[in-house]
């Protein structure tokens, strides 16, 4: 075994000497490494960030609970807490509210616990607050609010300070009373007593949770069953880790897709060390040729090769890693735990190093330079020494005819992969059609290229005729360039199809959404403020407005496991005019109820079912009139009409108004006139057009990451170009040096030189177009829907996509050019006698 | 002790080599000569172990051929068989007395005590002083002659050489002819030397001419 060891260190200045004179081509093999390897790391290390302190934060929050019952989010009766209490499997109840109270001018928000300070100590212990004045019972201060450590600092007061916030459409003002010591993490939160908190908040008798701590030996499972059994429609006992898990499910999606494209990153960067290796291995053919001549084994010049492959991985893994942390870290600085997308707001995570993670990343760069140069390896160890020892025999990639048969397999089999439906939430199909499709057009490609070949004209200046010959006679050169091109240009079309019709479709879908004039709310939906009927009514009747709709929110809980699902109740007609609708609408007898996209996948409901909602604690049989788009909420979102809700609840509330103007009314002044109702900064007012372009600028930032996996996939590409035909001109040095012995110029080789880089970027260009609107349509169509349940309408870019195109057949010839001058600045009798 | 045995090889029902025998001892350096195309380098890639005849048999030092699977051919030439080349066949990335080195390294010898006996061969053919050198700073002539040194530097039974001065202007050709001869006979090992010039071929001890009729003295 050492012996063997010991034998692998003696060779490698033949090996890895000659990986040091590629130095080109082997360095963008590494950087391509690297920055796959690099962009996964930072995915992951912002995500595992961020999920870990929200992980904690709720463990924090549940403490010491066994199990949570949780309701709608508009709260559910407190005399649940008596009967819970109870129990006799249970052993403390602690009730709690919670409110997200909106900061009076801010558009920012505070989450206010409402807590029982006496069970807090045995239930919650993190919570329990610690006044200041040593008074232990100034908890029952009415207006006293203890505030984390990270919602003081966030809101710049200290104790003693006075904070104004809103409750309902009034203002209340608290009193900083202190701090919660043990709370550990950077949550932004603040507690006060429960009865203070429901009387402030209007929220009198309601409780939004329950936190339970069962007695000793009692089943948490059997507990939670016997529980549920007892509970009003819509509440519901569920484990903390239960609600920790729903949080993470949500943004799980969208990191692994982040991921996905550092794959494909990754993917490239394999390519990228194939091309740099099957084009070394053709150029050092008669070298192995000599060396297995004079006895070295076919198996260790391949473990050889394939060893030089594992060795830019390992160095560009290890890069990656150590250059991944420092993307994660400015990500964390700049765009936040999420990464811009809004999963995690009022967290502040910290990076961590994760030995475990590193090390499959690294060995995720050890494996595409493997993966890269494994084929040209198996290429070199069977050649036949005798012949390629033969003077003559110059270097031949015979790039063959691919596997067409199979290449078309695998096509067909991403079109079956696509029916497949999410695992685990997950679009593993859609993953795998993507991962077929790449496959299968790299497959095609050589057959793309002669056919290519074929349909270029004939004649013309020689240098053309020149390169066009070299594609028909030995497609294995451009096949091999265009490969690195083929995965790129595929990855960044395929985003650019998915984000432009993203794009496009919310911009559709807002402006159907919000045909009114303005808008007017009292806060975010998920806080606590509302607009009562007495606001209602004066909003109606002030001058200017023409025709109000008034909008309810609330968050329903529809099934154990489950993030609650929106309510929205608004003024819907029959025919659901206003909404987004996917399909036709059904006529339907007696209340009907219109259901997101994500509602549909995630519960299984359809058009014309009959369907059971928790309102107000009861069930209410509704029949499902149609499914909407809706980009707002991927948990889901159902609507209702307004009135029927009304009535079916008895609560009177909204959240926001869509106002119409009146004929020939004033949009400015109307404005001013509704905002004037109520205190100062209570009223948001809002116009669709501020609306929207707020909204498509989250869309940008949301995305923004993923043009940057774009622009690094291009810059991949483009340097895989530029690689290949590196270390290709450094290879036809002697035929440079021929050609000019036969009178032709410089210019006209470097003309050449151009045609070939454009021909070989051309293929690779073409071949990625196609393979990219295939894989975008595998995203919108099933990776989309799959992860995050919305559907959008198709929306090429075409100019875009052609002019990114055009542009990198330009470059790639000017590549092809530069790399074609370094290799001619050698003098050409030099270049012809040479033996290497 | 070289045996061949009425040894042919055909290429796509072409017949090449037929009916080739020759037996070769210890110290006897000969020359293959004939014309282009006639079979000369099949001849030399059969006794190398890099091709496979199509009938006859081929044994070095008792060892025969037939018997052989391609790893163990692969050790035969590793151990028994010492090659120069038309194309010299220098690795560009290795310096001169490493070059030389490289058939130690193959059998296992450490790269420390493989560059003694390397450089005492480079000695030998002249070029004791440009170990240290890259084979760029080599004339061809000069490149030869350390391909010689590599060729010998692991006490071979057998060296092969096909047209060794093809690539040299006379001069530098008479010079690693002469050097090839005095070294093969020096290491007491049998050579090959196979070329299409009559006046190369004056430096073996005999001269056989390969025809399309067969092997003649
Ligand atoms: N792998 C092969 N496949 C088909 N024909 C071959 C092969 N190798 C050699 N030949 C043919 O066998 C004949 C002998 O070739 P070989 O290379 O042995 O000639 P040679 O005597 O060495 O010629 P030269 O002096 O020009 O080097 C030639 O006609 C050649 O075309
Ligand atoms: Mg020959």
């Amino acid at each position: 075994m050492s012996g063997q060891v010991m034998g692998w260190r003696r060779l490698a200045p033949v090996f890895l000497g000659s990986l040091a004179r590629r130095r080109l081509a082997t360095l963008f093999s590494l950087v391509a490494i690297v920055l796959g390897v690099a962009l996964g790391m930072a995915v992951q290390a912002v995500h595992e960030a961020a999920l870990s302190e929200f992980d904690r934060g709720l463990r924090n929050m549940a403490g010491a609970a066994d199990l949570q019952v949780v309701g709608p989010r508009g709260g559910f009766d407190e005399q649940l807490y008596a009967r819970l209490a109870a129990r006799p499997d249970v052993a403390e109840a602690s009730p709690v509210l919670e409110v997200e109270a909106r900061l009076v001018g801010r558009d920012e928000s505070l989450q206010v616990l409402g807590v029982d300070a006496f069970v807090l100590a045995r239930v919650t212990p993190q919570l329990l607050p610690r006044a200041d004045s040593g008074d232990r019972f100034a908890i029952f201060a009415g207006d006293g609010v203890f505030l984390s450590r990270a919602a003081a600092e966030r809101l710049g007061v200290k104790t003693g300070d006075l904070l104004r916030v809103q409750a309902g459409s009034a203002e209340v003002v608290l009193k900083v009373a202190g701090d919660l010591p043990a709370l550990g993490d950077d949550r932004r939160l603040g507690v006060m007593d429960i009865a203070a908190a429901q009387t402030l908040f209007g929220k009198l008798g309601r409780l939004s949770r329950i936190d339970l701590r069962l007695r000793d030996g009692v089943d948490a499972e059997a507990a939670r069953r016997s529980l549920q059994a007892v509970l009003p429609d819509g509440v519901l006992v569920e484990t903390p880790a239960a609600e920790a898990d729903q949080a993470a499910n949500l943004s799980r999606a969208y990191r692994v897709n982040l991921t996905l494209l550092a794959a494909i990153a990754l993917l490239t960067g394999g390519f990228l060390v194939f091309s740099a290796q099957a084009l070394s291995v053709v150029r050092r053919r008669s070298e192995f040729a000599f060396l297995r001549a004079i006895g070295l084994p076919r198996r260790t010049l391949f473990g050889w090769l394939v060893g030089e492959g594992a060795v830019v991985g390992l160095l560009g893994g290890i890069l990656g890693v150590a250059v991944g942390h420092g993307l994660a870290w400015g990500a964390l600085a700049l765009l936040g735990g999420d990464l811009g997308a809004g999963y995690f707001s009022g967290l502040a995570p910290r990076l961590q190093f994760q030995p475990l993670a590193s090390a499959i990343y690294a060995l995720l760069g050890v494996v595409a330079g493997v993966a890269g140069a494994w084929s040209p390896a198996k290429e070199a160890a069977t050649v036949a020494p005798a012949q390629a020892l033969k003077a003559g025999d110059e270097a031949a990639l015979h790039g063959g005819r691919g596997h067409p048969l199979f290449g078309l397999a695998l096509l067909a089999g991403s079109l079956a992969a696509c029916a497949i439906p999410p695992v685990d939430g997950l679009p593993f199909g859609g993953y795998l059609a993507v991962a077929c499709v790449l496959a299968g057009a790299v497959l095609l490609l050589p057959s793309i290229a002669a056919l290519l070949a074929r349909l270029m004209p004939v004649g013309g200046p020689v240098a053309v005729r020149l390169a066009v010959a070299r594609l028909a006679a030995a497609p294995g050169h451009a096949v091999v360039a265009a490969a690195g091109v083929l995965t790129s240009v595929a990855l960044a079309a395929a985003m650019a199809i998915m984000v432009a019709s993203f794009r496009d479709s919310v911009d559709q879908w807002l402006t159907q959404l919000l045909p009114a004039d303005l808008y007017l709310r009292a806060g975010r939906a998920q806080s606590g403020s509302y607009l009562d009927e007495a606001l209602q009514a004066r909003i109606v009747a002030t001058a200017g407005v023409g025709s109000v709709a008034f909008t309810r929110h609330d968050g329903l809980r529809l099934a154990a496991g489950h993030a609650p699902v929106a309510l929205l109740a608004r003024p819907m007609s029959a025919a659901g005019g206003g909404l987004p609708l996917v399909g036709q609408p059904l006529a339907v007898n007696g209340p009907s109820l219109w259901i997101s996209e994500a509602v549909q996948d995630l519960y299984g409901w359809r058009p014309g079912q009959q369907v059971e909602l928790p309102l107000a604690g009861k069930p209410v049989r509704l029949t499902v009139a149609g499914v909407w788009r809706d980009y707002a909420r991927q948990t889901g979102a159902v609507m209702i009409d307004l009135d029927s809700y009304r009535r079916l609840t008895g609560d009177r509330l909204v959240n926001d108004a869509a106002i119409h103007l009146a004929p020939g009314a004033d949009a400015l002044r109307t404005a001013n006139a509704l905002t004037a109702l109520a205190g100062p900064g209570v009223l948001e007012l809002a116009f669709p057009g501020e609306i929207r372009t707020i909204t498509l600028r989250i869309f940008d930032r949301t995305f923004a990451v993923t043009y940057l996996l774009e622009a690094v996939a291009v810059a991949i590409g483009l340097a895989g170009v530029a690689a290949s035909f590196a270390a290709l001109a450094a290879a036809r040095r002697k035929e440079f040096g021929m050609l000019r012995h036969l009178g032709l110029t410089r210019r006209q080789i470097g003309w050449m030189l151009a045609q070939e880089g454009a021909l070989a970027a051309g293929v690779g260009v073409l071949a990625g177009l196609l393979a990219g609107g295939a894989i975008g349509l595998v995203l919108i169509e099933v990776v989309n829907r799959q992860s995050f349940h919305w559907s959008m309408d198709l929306h090429v870019p075409w100019l875009s996509l052609l002019t990114f195109g055009g542009g990198l057949v330009a470059l790639a010839a000017l590549a092809a050019v530069l790399a074609g001058r370094q290799a001619m600045r050698q003098d050409a009798v030099l270049a012809v006698r040479e033996d290497w | 002790m070289l045996e061949i045995e009425n040894l042919s090889r055909s290429f796509n029902g072409r017949s090449v080599l037929r009916d080739i025998s020759l037996r070769l001892a210890p110290g006897e350096y000969v020359a293959i000569v004939g014309e282009s195309g006639v079979g000369k380098s099949t001849l030399l890639n059969l006794i190398a172990g890099l091709d496979r005849p199509d009938g006859g048999r081929l044994r070095l030092d008792g060892e025969d051929y037939a018997l052989h699977d391609e790893d163990a051919l692969t050790r035969l030439r590793r151990d028994k068989l010492g090659f120069v080349f038309q194309a010299f066949h220098i690795l560009p990335h290795l310096n001169v007395a490493q070059n030389v080195a490289l058939p130690l390294w193959l059998q296992g010898v450490e790269r420390d005590a493989a560059d003694g006996p390397a450089r005492q061969l480079l000695d030998a053919v002249g070029l004791g002083t440009r170990g240290d050198s890259w084979p760029r700073e080599l004339s061809g002539g000069e490149m030869q002659r350390v391909a010689i040194a590599r060729a010998l530097v692991h006490a071979p039974r057998l060296v092969l050489a096909d047209e060794p001065t093809g690539n040299l202007d006379p001069a530098n050709a008479a010079r690693v002819l002469a050097l090839l001869a005095e070294r093969v006979r020096a290491a007491g090992a049998i050579g090959i030397l196979v070329t299409h010039s009559l006046e190369a071929a004056a430096t073996a001890d005999r001269t056989l001419y390969l025809t399309a009729e067969g092997l003649r003295g």
